[in-house]
């Protein structure tokens, strides 16, 4: 595992936490597209997991799922600990929320806290406090607040960044999409430029989602709609997996297949479709019921694919003027076409 | 496949469409029950017969098995989550619950203990309105006792009540691999008949269906009990055969969308994968709808924008084949599923759906809103 190779845009995540944590469980569910019930079968990992995922903006993910067994954890913290800890960008550490013995888990992370300042000061800590549909929901909140303050003073100095989750909910999507969204090298630019997209096709709500995962890699929101749902784009990332399950039955084709191009839905009070946008991500529009609204949207998200497109493989940036072209041009053909609309420009 | 035993050729005998045309719908109620408990004062009775049980099987451990029956109304009737129904309490008493949809049937769930072959229970008051009864057996459990009073049953409502037609779900399948299945089913469908045919009846309103919770197999069960407490099935099927043949369809669906049972489909053969499909297609739009379906206020809506009040989907597959699905009204929704140059014509589907829309309108006497 060399990771100088194309240095920047490899980053090397560590999956950390006691055996049967769920952090295997995890993985296949977000990254390999397995339904929660299928993580029974996976066995306990021995020593660590390689894997790598290709993400939008040219960045590849290093993800190395460390099994948890007490033996293998001194081992990465003695004869591994520069092997292990050097070069890394995330460490994502699961907690087992029915564990009986959280001191010591406790003292386990401090360990590998103390680890990872000494060899890559400048990576960043998620807690995942998992299995938290274990707990009646009442307690919830109370539990984690109560545990991420623990973890908070064992740090070692890391401002760490606590989650609650469960696989049997939408809590994993978003604790993930909140992991990712730190890691996106150019995801200002690509916000920024979703903003003005959505500005221009007057869409409600502009969703980016990466093709694999369907994770959320950044959403923009018309101001002054208050749409009461805040769990939406990890719901949302939920139900289109378990869809694209059901899919990959009903086509018999693989699991990590993209299944299906285009989903449209026209509804009494608003009109959205999910479309392929570059070839990792997924884009989803949220306008205005009615005919026109709708296709006027989708042309210019066919118009404005090519730009994402440079956007997301080379992570460049530069060529944001021309783009603002061609977004308005956009318009103007979409406005010709349809005539009806052209008062409201 | 779940269950084969109800072939369509099954449900077109005459004689027994005539039956359904001679009911009015009002007295559609539907009814279950159990048979966990032979005797109720002894509740682990040791079994006279050893069939039917399972090497794991483990019986005895204080707890009197269930069948499952409160399990799946609430799965089907109540969206519970199957994982959930391991904290039902056992039935005490008879439960009604009412269900409101395209048609109104009652469910009435009926505590397994109960003995309605005592002569002092009322029995005309409750078979005397009924339309299908539905008899849990679970498949884990031994069931030649089951049987027994699933026979007697059959024998007294052949007498009385000829015009109810009795559904068996040999339930839990689930955990059962696919030959003993199957050869459990051929058990239970063979003594059934034997007994019937002893006693003189050839063509009793007998289905047998595998079923389980954990997944379609109860929708899908449910689907054909209901349908065939539907007078107007055959109009229904033809209508959406004129509907796939003049739009360019594969296979057309009506689904109630509330239970996810499908009422009515075309005849050509219903396969599991389709109807799993279009089922969590059902899922996908509700889910989505209540997401962003809020109520936004100060919006104004043009007139002319959106004149159509039905939600209206299309999912294209990455193989090239079209999801359509279309609500026809506040029950029930239309899910079609057809090849990429069939969805070109966007325009003949759209006016044939609102014709079929006006026709499905007229059939139940609804007035579209």
């Amino acid at each position: 595992m060399d990771i100088v190779e194309k240095k920047g845009k490899k980053k090397k995540v560590l999956l950390m936490g006691k055996s049967g944590s769920g952090k295997s469980s995890m993985r296949s569910i977000v990254f390999s597209n397995y339904v929660a019930k299928d993580t029974r079968r996976l066995g306990a990992t021995i020593d660590v997991e390689h894997s790598h995922v290709k993400f939008l903006g040219n960045l590849t993910l290093n993800l190395w799922d460390c099994g948890g067994q007490d033996a293998f954890m001194e081992n990465y913290l003695q004869h591994q600990r520069d092997h292990v800890f050097s070069n890394v960008a995330v460490l994502i550490y699961v907690f087992d929320i029915e564990s009986r013995e959280f001191d010591r888990d406790l003292v386990t992370y401090s360990a590998v806290a103390r680890a990872l300042s000494e060899n890559s000061a400048g990576a960043r800590i998620f807690c995942l406090i998992h299995k938290m549909d274990l707990v009646q929901a009442e307690y919830r909140q109370k539990l984690f607040e109560e545990r991420s303050s623990l973890l908070k003073e064992r740090s070692e100095g890391f401002d760490i960044v606590v989650f609650a989750t469960s696989i049997w909910d939408e809590t994993l999507y978003k604790a993930w999409a909140n992991i990712i969204y730190t890691l996106i090298p150019n995801l200002s630019i690509i916000e920024t430029y979703l903003r003005r997209f959505a500005e221009i096709i007057e869409a409600e709500e502009v969703v980016l989602f990466e093709r694999t995962t369907f994770l959320v890699v950044c959403h923009v929101s018309q101001q002054g709609l208050g749409n009461p749902n805040d769990d939406r784009f990890e719901r949302i990332s939920n139900i289109i997996k378990t869809f694209k399950q059901s899919l990959s039955r009903f086509t018999s084709s693989p699991k990590s297949a993209p299944q299906f191009t285009e989903i449209e839905l026209r509804a009494p009070r608003f009109s959205l479709f999910i479309d392929r946008l570059t070839s990792n991500t997924y884009i989803l529009v949220v306008v205005k019921p009615g005919e026109s609204d709708l296709n006027t949207a989708k042309m210019n998200v066919k118009i404005a694919r090519e730009d994402f497109e440079r956007l997301d493989v080379t992570g460049d940036g530069k060529k944001l003027a021309r783009t603002r072209d061609s977004s308005s041009r956009a318009e103007l053909e979409a406005g010709d076409d349809d005539t009806g609309r052209e008062a409201e420009y | 496949m779940a269950s084969l035993l109800t072939t369509p050729a099954q449900r077109e005998q005459p004689e027994e469409h005539e039956t359904w045309r001679n009911r009015a719908p009002a007295v559609l109620t539907l009814e279950r029950y159990m048979q966990d408990q032979t005797d109720p004062e002894n509740p682990n009775p040791s079994p006279k017969f050893h069939t039917g049980r399972l090497p794991n099987n483990r019986s005895g451990d204080g707890k009197p098995r269930l069948s499952g029956k409160s399990s799946i109304s609430s799965v089907v009737f109540h969206k519970m989550p199957p994982a959930e129904t391991l904290f039902l309490e056992s039935t005490a008493r008879i439960q009604k619950d009412a269900v409101h949809s395209f048609m109104d049937f009652q469910v009435w769930d009926f505590p397994g203990q109960l003995d309605f072959l005592d002569p002092a229970f009322d029995v005309d008051n409750i078979f005397g309105e009924i339309g299908a009864l539905i008899w849990v057996i679970d498949a884990q459990d031994e069931y030649l006792d089951a049987l027994v009073r699933l026979n007697n049953t059959i024998l007294l409502l052949q007498q009385h009540y000829p015009s109810i037609n009795i559904e068996v779900f040999i339930h839990k399948v689930d955990a059962l691999s696919e030959d003993y299945k199957f050869d459990i089913q051929r058990d239970i469908v063979q003594r059934t008949q034997d007994e019937l045919s002893d006693a003189g009846y050839e063509n009793a309103p007998v289905s047998f269906h595998l079923t389980s919770i954990y997944d379609h197999s109860i929708f899908e069960a449910f689907s054909k009990v209901i349908q065939k407490l539907i007078p107007q099935l055959p109009t229904l099927e033809g209508l959406l055969n004129i509907l796939c043949s003049n739009s360019g369809m594969e296979k057309a669906y009506i689904f109630d969308c509330i239970s996810k049972i499908y009422i009515a489909t075309d005849s050509s053969p219903v396969d599991m994968q389709s109807y799993e499909i279009c089922s969590d297609y059902i899922d996908v739009i509700v889910d989505v709808s209540e997401i962003y379906g809020w109520d936004r206020p100060g919006r104004v809506v043009e007139e002319d924008e959106c004149n159509d009040q039905e939600a209206e989907s299309v999912i294209r597959l990455q193989n090239g084949m079209i999801l359509y699905l279309k609500e026809i009204n506040k029950y029930l929704v239309l899910i079609c599923i057809m090849k990429e140059e069939s969805i070109k014509k966007k325009g003949l589907i759209d006016y044939n759906c609102g014709v079929f829309q006006d026709a499905l309108a007229q059939v139940f006497g609804l007035q579209r809103s």
